[in-house]
This record gives structure tokens, sequence and C-alpha cells, in this order.
């Protein structure tokens, strides 16, 4: 039996040549991934993942691990193999024309017109 | 296939990247160059995974075994307020781990298969939970100097390639923040407090002085091996430098608190380097592999945790679980 500086391990009684069976496969469960809310009104944030055998577990873990510090209001939980995502490999989808003012605000600038208009008045 | 390259085997660098696709490589090493992140569905060579894999799980291994030292401490923590604190810290431990682990499953291999090669002694961990905390101020020293260690490792890191290590690092080294000021503030009340106190403090710091010097692991040689190794963005600085960036941030903070260290020959020279008595790198060596004062301890109650903890994890398991490949 270990006589350890942890009087907790030594209350344990844990013999030091203990063997024991491998972990087999999904012991440590499915994975989920967690997203985190900090604040209401902000947006959902992916944070990682957690292990656990069910979802209602799934948000205790998660909870402790990406919860415990800072803010928090409200977390979400997804099993991994219910995400669908896009391949990196297919990242050029995103790429268009370079020229994309027209589809932004910074691409309609009105002042000078207006400036103009009113200097001539 | 090139069925007749002969690669020396002695050749480590060629080694590293034999069988090769050598646009798929040249590819991958000018996005690294660009500043990009890797993540864990792109290609990458083999060595580069191979690499990750053990870097990660180590660490994730050291940070679940150095809850063990640390623990030691919290039914005795002195007052409340400490012991909650200590409690708060280990708790960020084990969970780095998982922050850890789940970074190193993005490569390929499960968390089962970690713990297992952990509990059997295949995978190593951070050399210096082989040591014990005698009273509470080395729980006091791991916390402010182990600790202080583990965040120049750990922001050197965090620059590297491979995404999923760099975010589970850049979480853990603003927690790691409060343990440095924790390990800080509890090793200034034992140095400035009592005569006893200063004694117990100066005691802990001559005992933990070589593992800390050990930390971070002998001088690289310079070799094409670590070479690559760097410009993957796998290592990110030698261990001799960040050796020295310790001495120089906190060395003189420990001197500032009138503590001694136990070499001689420490001292800052013209050129603004440390130098120091070369570490029992035998000892280290001689620990590493399972000769240390706790290695047994340590791995029992691992192996001890685990099987206690079984029969509610299997009770929980249901039949339609099947695990796949985190995505981050």
């Amino acid at each position: 039996m270990i006589k350890s500086l942890d009087p907790r391990i030594t209350r344990a009684e844990i013999d030091l040549e203990n063997n024991i069976e491998p972990l087999r496969d999904l012991d440590q469960w499915e994975t989920y991934e967690v997203f985190h809310q900090k604040r209401r009104g902000d947006q959902h944030m992916h944070v990682g993942i957690v292990h656990a055998p069910n979802a209602e577990m799934a948000l205790i873990f998660g909870k402790e691990q990406y919860g415990r510090r800072g803010l928090s209001v409200n977390l979400w939980v997804v099993k991994t193999r219910d995400v669908f995502a896009s391949d990196y490999d297919d990242s050029d989808i995103f790429e268009t024309v370079p020229e994309k003012q027209y589809r932004e605000a910074g691409g309609y600038k009105v002042m000078d017109k207006i400036n103009k208009y009113k200097k001539g008045l | 296939m090139y069925g007749n390259a002969y690669i020396d085997p002695n050749d480590k660098a060629a080694m590293m990247i034999a069988g090769e696709d050598p646009d798929k490589l040249a590819a991958f090493e000018a996005r690294i160059a660009r500043g990009e992140k890797i993540e864990p569905k792109d290609w990458m060579p083999k060595e580069y995974r191979k690499q990750l894999i053990r870097m990660i799980e180590q660490h994730g291994h050291s940070e679940i075994i150095g809850a063990l030292p640390e623990g030691t401490w919290i039914t005795r923590a002195p007052g409340f307020r400490r012991k909650l604190a200590l409690m708060a810290k280990v708790q960020d431990e084990v969970g780095h781990a998982q922050l850890l682990y789940s970074a190193a499953e993005t490569l390929g291999k499960s968390r089962e298969a970690m713990i297992n090669d952990l509990i059997t002694g295949k995978s190593k961990y951070s050399n210096v939970f082989n040591y014990p905390a005698y009273t509470w101020a080395d729980a006091c020293i791991i916390a402010w100097l182990i600790d202080a260690g583990a965040i120049i490792n750990q922001v050197a890191n965090a620059k590297g390639s491979y995404g999923p290590y760099c975010r589970a690092l850049d979480r853990i080294c603003t927690e790691e923040s409060f343990h440095l000021k924790y390990g800080h503030d509890n090793v200034v009340t034992l140095a400035t407090g009592t005569p006893k106190q200063r004694e117990m403090v100066q005691a802990a710091l001559t005992r933990w002085w070589p593992p800390i010097m050990h930390f971070f692991g002998p001088s690289d040689k310079i070799s094409n091996h670590t070479e690559i190794l760097m410009r993957w963005k796998v290592k990110m600085a030698s261990n001799d430098d960040m050796r020295q960036q310790f001495l120089n941030m906190y060395v003189p903070k420990i001197w500032d608190l009138g503590l001694t260290l136990p070499d001689k020959n420490l001292k800052k020279n013209a050129e603004g380097k440390w130098e120091y008595t070369e570490p029992d790198w035998e000892e280290f060596k001689r620990v590493i592999n399972g000769g240390g004062p706790c290695n047994a301890e340590r791995l029992a109650v691992r192996r001890d945790a685990e099987e206690r903890g079984r029969w509610v994890r299997e009770a929980l398991n249901t039949a339609d679980s099947k695990y796949i490949v985190p995505l981050a």
C-alpha cells in the first residue's frame, strides 16, 4: 500500500503494483462540440470539445471546462458527428472577384458629392 | 513508389521526409512560412503528425500528473482562501490536460490510447513531477517557478503551426497567469514572514532548484532534425534559450526576496548570458526512466483512479455512441 505525503492517497489504500485492464474504445465516450456565450446579446462562440456519454453530461462538463472563469450566460453542445463541415481543400469556394466594393458599406461614399452640391448652391 | 531510393537510416533529416510527396511537402512548408496554421484535416508529413502527437500528449500527461504533487497539500492548506485557490489551480491543471488531449486527438490518437500509454509508463510526462512536495512551501515553489517555466514554454509553443494546439495554449496561458501570481504571492508571504516560514521556503527552493534547472531539458543538439522541426514550427525555441529566458526573468525576483540558490556559479556574465553549473543530466535520465522518488506512486494513483471510475463510465455508456475525431 502506498504511504503518501498526501493523506488522501494513503487513505485510499492503493497498491503500488496495481495492474489494470487497458481502457477499451469508447471508455471515454464520444465528443461534443461546445459553444459558449459570454453575455446576453453576444454570439455563441465555438470553444472546444468535451467527452461525454450524453448531452446533459456534456453540458455539465462544458460548464466545468469552459465556464469556470470569467463571464458565461449560456452553453450549447452538439455531437461532433452531427456537424457537417466544409473541406479546407475546397477553400477556393469562398474566393470571388477581387473587387467586392459594390457589396460593402465602404463602397458607397456620398459626402464628396453632397459637399460639392452644397458649395454650388 | 520509389522502390530503389536508398535512405541512409542515420540521416535523421532525410528519414523524416522519406516517402513524402515533394509537391505536397512544399505547399505545406510554404503555408507555415506564410504564418498560416495547419488544421486537422490538412495534409501533413507523417513525422509532423507523429512529433506533435508525442509533444501534445506528453504535455497533457504533465498537467494530469502535476496535479498530484500540488494536490498533496489541499487538505492542509494554511487557511480557507489558500485552500480555495489551490483547489482552483489543481482543477485548472486537470482542465488543461483535457484541452491538450483534445488537441492531440485531432491528430488521430484516441484519448483511451493516450491514457493507456500513460498508465503503462510508455508515454513520458514532465520529469519535475516525479519529485515530492514535502511541505506546503514545496507546493508554493511549484506554483510559482514550475508554472513560470511552463508559461515560457507554452507562450513559445502558442506561436507554433498547429491550429488546435495553439488554441488550447492560448486558453491555458490566460489561466496560468493566475497560477503564477498565486504562486508568487505564496512565496512572498513565506519569505517575508516569520523566521520559520523563511526557513521553510528556502529549504523548498533549495530542493527544487535542480529539477527546475532540468525543466527545459538538456541542450539541443544542433542537427538537421531539429532544424526541420523548427522550420515546421513544432519546436519554437531551443531548450537553452528557454532556460536563459527563465533565469533572466526569475533569478532577480528570487534574489530580491533575500533567498539563495544552491549554485555558486550562477551569475549573469558581461554579455548578459547566465552562467551556471551544468545540471546533472545523469540524474535527469535516471528519474525520467522511472528511478525518481515518486514515479511509481504517480502511476499507481493514476491507474487506481481509472479503475475506480471505470464502472461509472461504463454504466453511462450508451449503445449508440460512436467516436469520430474532433473537428478542431
